[in-house]
């Protein structure tokens, strides 16, 4: 026995604990990148090893609720893969458009760069007051301060940047207010999107959706995680409606492929045939 | 224990910055297309989908060379090439992995996460190769791939095109070879034939 494998069982364990303690299910998480968090949240915490961590975890909520933290953030950016963006402005609107009322899924919307960006190019389409996007993610810490809509404003030159290569056609500056250091999104923004929290692990999926959201998360599953997850998408879609995945994540291979055409080669967005 | 002649080398993971392009050129062209171990590599640039420089480097190479895809097993004889934007990583099972974490000493893909996380999976049957670059990143990397027992390579700063990677690594790491780039395929052929590892396990 080395240290290298005495680890791993120490995390195999530490999973399977949380799941019975909070009801958290990361025993489905891709062991590597979910290996590198949890040494990082470790090595912040002063714990010396995950059995000593272990016994803190399960008996206090707060340093649970801080692993919770370093393992579920996403960092994303606004109009992240501009090019994806410019496709869902062009391709996908106009489908959106025909219909009275439109109702979007954002899974794992983490600190709600997306969904924001999202609000914009609907607002541009001339949708505003016709959508509600149902904004989730497991990690009811970040949904607060993704309902804040409140992020550096070192930030704000690459969005911009970002922004004008989806085909934005406004300053983006009438976006958002700058105060000190941050810079606060506009309210109308946040109108007609409501965030709660939600487990892809374990929850139950959402109704008759137009369009679902779910880019650079599926990465972190585990294959069967990823099929339960996509099940559940697949679950919550309208008939021609659409799927979004992440630039590196692809439906092939996977059970629910068949019910998908990608609308064109590598935009990673998936539209649900008619049955 | 495993004994030594049981240990056989799973992969080799290579990481490169400034002067990448030409580095990557001359190391694969010089491997053999039966080359019997996968290669991992982090490229600073990453390549972008659809993106020229894999097909470049394959089409002059006897190996094939691809962009990485997450789940995607790693096979022999085959340079995965992270892609753009995102942390390359590897399961124990050989499958690669994708992330989107935050950027590591300024980069993504980093070099030091494709490394700690092949030591994780590999042990000490892993081959780390530092090559031409600008920047620190890989020494980290390169000393945990060094610590699990596997075999630290680096390309001699007075040969790099941009010699602050190799030296950081050196300056962190006693590599086991320190060779120009143009030998570094021929140490890598002779390593892959040996099969066998290192014998003395460091911690």
């Amino acid at each position: 026995m080395n240290a290298v494998d005495i680890e791993d069982v120490e995390i195999r364990l530490l999973l399977e604990a949380i799941f019975r303690v909070y009801g958290y299910d990361f025993r489905q998480y891709a062991a590597a990148s979910l290996r590198r968090r949890l040494t990082q949240w470790l090595q912040k915490s002063g714990l010396r090893s995950f059995s000593e961590a272990q016994a803190r975890v399960l008996r206090d909520r707060e340093v649970f609720s801080e692993l919770l933290e370093g393992i579920t953030v996403n960092v994303s950016e606004m109009f992240r893969d501009p090019h994806f963006f410019k496709a869902l402005r062009e391709e996908v609107v106009p489908h959106l458009k025909t219909f009275p009322f439109i109702k979007i899924w954002a899974a794992g919307c983490s600190a709600g760069e997306e969904v924001y960006s999202l609000a914009v190019l609907l607002c541009e389409e001339g949708l505003a007051g016709h959508y509600r996007i149902y904004a989730t993610d497991i990690n009811e810490r970040i949904l607060r301060q993704a309902e804040e809509g409140i992020y550096p404003l070192e930030k704000m030159q690459q969005f911009t940047q970002s922004y004008q290569r989806t085909g934005g056609k406004r300053d983006f500056a009438d976006y958002y207010t700058a105060r000190y250091d941050r810079a606060i999104l506009a309210r109308d923004l946040r109108n007609g999107i409501v965030f709660a929290s939600h487990n892809l692990a374990v929850d139950a999926g959402l109704g008759e959706m137009q369009l679902v959201l779910c880019r650079n998360l599926l990465i972190y599953f585990t294959p069967a995680l990823k099929e339960r997850a996509l099940s559940l998408f697949d679950g919550s879609l309208r008939s021609g409606g659409f799927l979004c995945l992440g630039t590196k994540e692809t439906l092939s291979g996977r059970c629910i492929a068949g019910a998908y055409s990608e609308i064109a080669p590598g935009t990673r967005i998936y539209r649900k045939k008619y049955v | 224990m495993s004994r030594a002649n049981d240990i056989r080398y799973r992969a080799i993971v290579a990481g490169v910055s400034m002067g990448g392009v030409e580095a990557l050129r001359v190391m694969f062209g010089g491997l053999p297309g039966d080359f019997p171990l996968p290669l991992l590599v982090v490229h600073h640039t990453g390549v972008d989908p659809g993106s020229e420089l894999a097909s470049i480097l394959d089409a002059r190479s006897a190996i094939r060379v691809k962009e990485a895809d997450d789940e995607e097993v790693i096979r022999p004889g085959t340079a995965y090439l992270a892609p753009a934007n995102y942390h390359l990583l590897v399961e124990k099972s050989g499958a690669l992995a994708l992330s989107v974490d935050p950027p590591v000493n300024f980069a993504r893909p980093s070099v030091d996460v494709l490394f700690e996380s092949a030591a994780t999976a590999f042990g000490s049957r892993l081959i780390g190769v530092i090559l031409t670059g600008a920047g620190s990143d890989g020494s980290r990397g390169l000393k945990a791939v060094q610590d699990k027992g596997g075999v630290a390579i680096v390309q001699d700063p007075a040969d790099a095109e941009a010699d602050s990677m190799p030296r950081g690594a050196l300056a962190v790491v006693t590599a086991d070879h320190v060779l120009p780039l143009k030998n570094i395929c021929g140490l890598l052929c002779s390593l892959a034939a040996s099969g066998a590892g290192k014998t003395d396990e460091r911690r």
